[in-house]
């Protein structure tokens, strides 16, 4: 019954979206308000209905309803409760049901908080909206349904895949399609502008919250996955330049991009043009990272489908968006005004630069993820593009990113004063020099180019911490008067600073991870002991445990200081799981400070030896550290005055809250 | 200056970060490029002893040697051909005898390949997309693995 219900739900919401997708045009075009307010009730309808799916969805896994094909597959009711309610987006089907669900939520809140929009706007906004959402309804339930039940129903079922038995798994794909799904609001706003041919600074202010808190999700998303797959598979590595990642790092980078050419045409009125193709480009970009991780062409842990039909209708709802929208574009966007006049050195100009970088990086990952495919296609060759093309491409082009991000805030608008910000700039460079000396000095053996990545990541840094500086004058005037100022500050600044700082810890993390880690492969037996960097460890002897659905081969591990003191255990264990007849590797890992000690157990060989992996791992956890940084900075400016002034809420509408309290 | 020579300004900045954007990227393709071979590509192509190339096949049943535990070395075999491969290293998780593998590294001159990464596929079940191309082509492809292949999960790309 629950999940006929669900299924009724969905197409309940299907329906109310094709209502949603048309009635408001027309009465925008024919200035009827009547029929532009159906996009206000559609659009909480439509979420209400996709939240009842969703929940029936959750339901049946919750309570291990394997009368349905999906809940059997991929889910057993051995599992902690934490892993059935994952499990929910731990498969396709699923996981197209939490896609659907963030973009009501989305148009929701729009159409909720998007009170003091123009009536035209909103109601084409939210128009293109779901259009959207009715393409992606009509693809689950045309080719992914969730809720087909099996005639007789199993005892039990095929459990989840163990990888994705995982706390991580909670968070990672819901903040990621956050992050992904909420650019679609940028879109529709995008794409109700062209239709309206009309665009001017509040726009800019509208779309800037949404866009800030897509990419705060979406920050913390990659971050969380980049950890998973850090500690899950074994290898130790952060980032592998994996397609699936760098469908997620696209729209990441065209999303930094689009927040700062909306500030410029916030503040400014300028790159009108160029932040609506941004609009465009960063949600098609997250389509795209939709396509290629579902559709099934790359083969990976997130390639869900094999069903080629599924992947020939996302290449279609691809095709139609994007295509569709710079096909407006290309139609519309001459006719929008141009905005104010700016001298090459200046803010804009500096947000330019980033703008300009962020794109050619954006695309290098693109034409590198894309290459294979597309010569697959036409020639039949396979290849492989890894690291190597990534390093090579990407990391120039980040370079003087890095460099030129902290003269951007210290530039004034309009027309910037270079060598000014040079001279605020100069403490932060003799940092930087300091600590490019230092990391020559006390490292070796790494990369001749470490030190100055330790170089460029200090400056960054010091940088953010000139520009908070320089606003609150603190050093030059009375400490109280500078924590006025301080306390005063816009928070957009402070969220700015700390975001910029952010990548500078990330930075440092990357570079220490990579160019001073130490790693040890061995073949070791019980009483063997194992030396790198300043720890001992002493292998103990493996035992058995028991867990809910599977068996660990745990090894007993002592760390010791290389002067004999001791530090702690660790327990690194090969999991295998009966249900699927599959193993995994459960690395140990241990912190010290901000660096991390990495142990993986491998295969148990014939002389009686187990081969083991330990990795030494300097300042690793900076890497996450600094997006966790960049999320707060997002925060900070995401609740900064000026956006909830420029977007206040009706007193009504506050009033009626909390009576109904 | 003029609206319209700021405008070229910036066209111009824009410009000739797309072409450094456009060099690197062709520097990196002529560079860092790996080609996927099946053991029967390899002695077709005479690949070159040094060439990174990513090698893909069955593990032969039988030919897995442990040396002192860490020296591993098996051979690829797509039914035709077969490479002797070494490993040095931890083998992935599903690693098998009979089982699909993908391999990178270089020929040495002696034409045993020296491999320096095993991409590991988390699923016994799945079978590396052009180790399956490969088998095809060489006629070595049995239903099974194809019912296998449409199981509902597939590994890690890893």
């Amino acid at each position: 019954m629950i999940p006929e219900l669900g299924h009724y739900a969905l197409m309940l919401a299907l329906g109310l979206a094709l209502i949603q997708g048309i009635m408001p045009i027309v009465g925008a075009r024919t200035n009827d308000p009547v029929l532009m307010n159906i996009a206000t009730s559609t659009a909480l309808a439509q979420f209400v209905f996709v939240a009842i799916a969703f929940g029936a969805l959750t339901e049946c896994y919750v309570f291990s309803d394997f009368s349905v094909l999906n809940v059997y597959e991929n889910s057993n009711s051995a599992m902690p409760l934490i892993y059935r309610l994952t499990s929910v987006w731990g498969n396709h089907e699923g996981s197209m049901m939490l896609w659907v669900s963030i973009l009501a939520f989305f148009g929701a809140l729009v159409a909720f908080f998007g009170t003091n929009l123009p009536a035209t706007l909103k109601a084409d906004a939210l128009a293109v909206q779901a259009w959207i959402a009715a393409a992606f309804y009509l693809f689950i339930l045309a080719t992914s349904n969730p809720f087909v039940r099996i005639p007789d129903a199993p005892f039990e079922g095929q459990d989840l895949n163990p990888i994705l038995q995982d706390p991580g798994l909670a968070f990672h794909p819901p903040m990621l399609y956050l992050g992904y799904v909420g650019f679609s609001i940028a879109f529709s706003f995008a794409i109700a502008a062209l239709l309206e041919g009309r665009i001017d600074a509040a726009w800019a202010r509208w779309v800037r919250p949404w866009v800030l808190g897509a990419w705060m999700c979406l920050t913390i998303g990659i971050a969380g996955g980049s950890y998973w797959a850090y500690y899950e598979l074994g290898w130790g590595g952060f980032w592998f330049w994996d397609p699936v990642e760098n469908a997620s790092l696209m729209p990441w980078l065209a999303g930094t991009a689009l927040l700062h050419s909306a500030v410029v045409m916030e503040k400014r009125g300028a790159l009108k043009v160029w932040t609506i193709l941004l609009a465009i480009l960063t949600f098609s970009l997250s389509l795209i990272g939709t396509f290629l991780v579902r559709s099934g062409v790359l083969t990976s842990v997130h390639a869900f489908a094999t069903d080629p039909t599924r992947g020939i209708f996302i290449l279609a709802i691809l095709v139609a968006f994007i295509g569709g929208a710079l096909a407006l574009y290309a139609w519309r966007a001459p006719a929008l005004k141009q905005g104010g006049l700016f001298a090459p050195i200046s803010r804009e100009g500096a947000l330019v630069f980033n703008n300009l970088f962020l794109t050619s990086a954006c695309a290098t990952v693109f034409v590198g993820t894309l290459y294979p495919l597309a010569l697959e296609a036409l020639t039949g060759d396979k290849i492989s593009v890894g690291p190597p093309f990534f390093n090579s491409t990407f990391g120039p082009l980040f370079i003087p990113l890095m460099l030129v991000m902290p003269f951007g805030p210290l530039l004034g608008w309009k027309r910037g004063d270079l060598l000014g910000a040079a001279q605020r700039l100069l403490t932060a460079a003799m940092l930087a020099a300091v600590a490019i000396a230092a990391a020559f000095a006390l490292e070796h053996g790494g990369p001749v180019l470490a030190p100055f990545g330790v170089g460029i990541a200090v400056f960054v840094m010091a940088g953010a911490v000139t520009d908070i500086a320089e606003r609150t004058m603190i050093l030059r005037i009375p400490f109280g008067a500078a924590l006025r100022r301080a306390i005063g500050l816009p928070r957009s600044a402070w969220g700015t600073a700390f975001a910029h700082f952010g990548i500078g810890v990330t930075l440092l993390g990357i570079v220490g991870a990579t160019a001073w880690g130490g790693e040890r492969i061995a073949a070791i037996k019980p009483g063997d002991t194992l030396d790198l960097a300043h720890y001992r460890l002493t292998f103990d002897g493996q035992f058995n445990r028991t867990g809910p659905n599977y068996r660990d081969v745990v090894g007993h591990f002592t760390v010791r200081r290389m002067s004999g003191e001791l530090i702690g255990a660790m327990e690194p264990s090969r999991r295998t799981f009966p249900a699927r007849n599959m193993a995994t590797t459960e690395a140990a890992l241990m912190t010290r400070g901000l660096s991390q000690i990495y142990l993986s157990l491998g295969d148990a060989n014939p002389d009686g030896t187990v081969s083991v992996r330990l990795y030494f791992k300097p300042n690793v956890l900076m890497i996450w550290l600094g997006a966790v940084i960049m999320f707060f900075g997002g925060g900070l400016s995401l609740s900064d005055r000026r956006l909830r002034v420029g977007a206040p809420r009706p007193a009504k509408v506050r009033a009626a809250l909390q009576a109904a309290e | 200056m003029t609206r319209k020579q700021r405008r070229l300004v910036l066209i111009g900045a824009g410009l000739s970060v797309l072409a450094v954007a456009v060099a690197l990227m062709l520097n990196a393709f002529r560079d860092s490029i790996v080609f996927f071979n099946s053991p029967s590509d390899v002695a077709e192509k005479h690949v070159e002893p040094g060439t990174r190339i990513r090698l893909g096949g069955l593990v032969k049943t039988g030919s897995l040697l442990r040396d002192n535990g860490l020296l591993i070395r098996f051979e690829v075999t797509d039914g035709k051909s077969e490479i002797p491969v070494t490993y040095q290293g931890v083998l992935p998780d599903l690693f098998r005898e009979g089982q699909g593998v993908v391999a990178e590294g270089a020929l040495d001159g002696a034409g045993v390949f020296n491999a320096d990464t095993i991409l590991a596929k988390h699923d016994e079940t799945y079978m590396p997309k052009e180790v399956a191309d490969a088998l095809k082509k060489s006629g070595h492809w049995k239903d099974d693995y194809a019912q296998r292949a449409a199981m509902p999960v597939t590994g890690v790309n890893k």
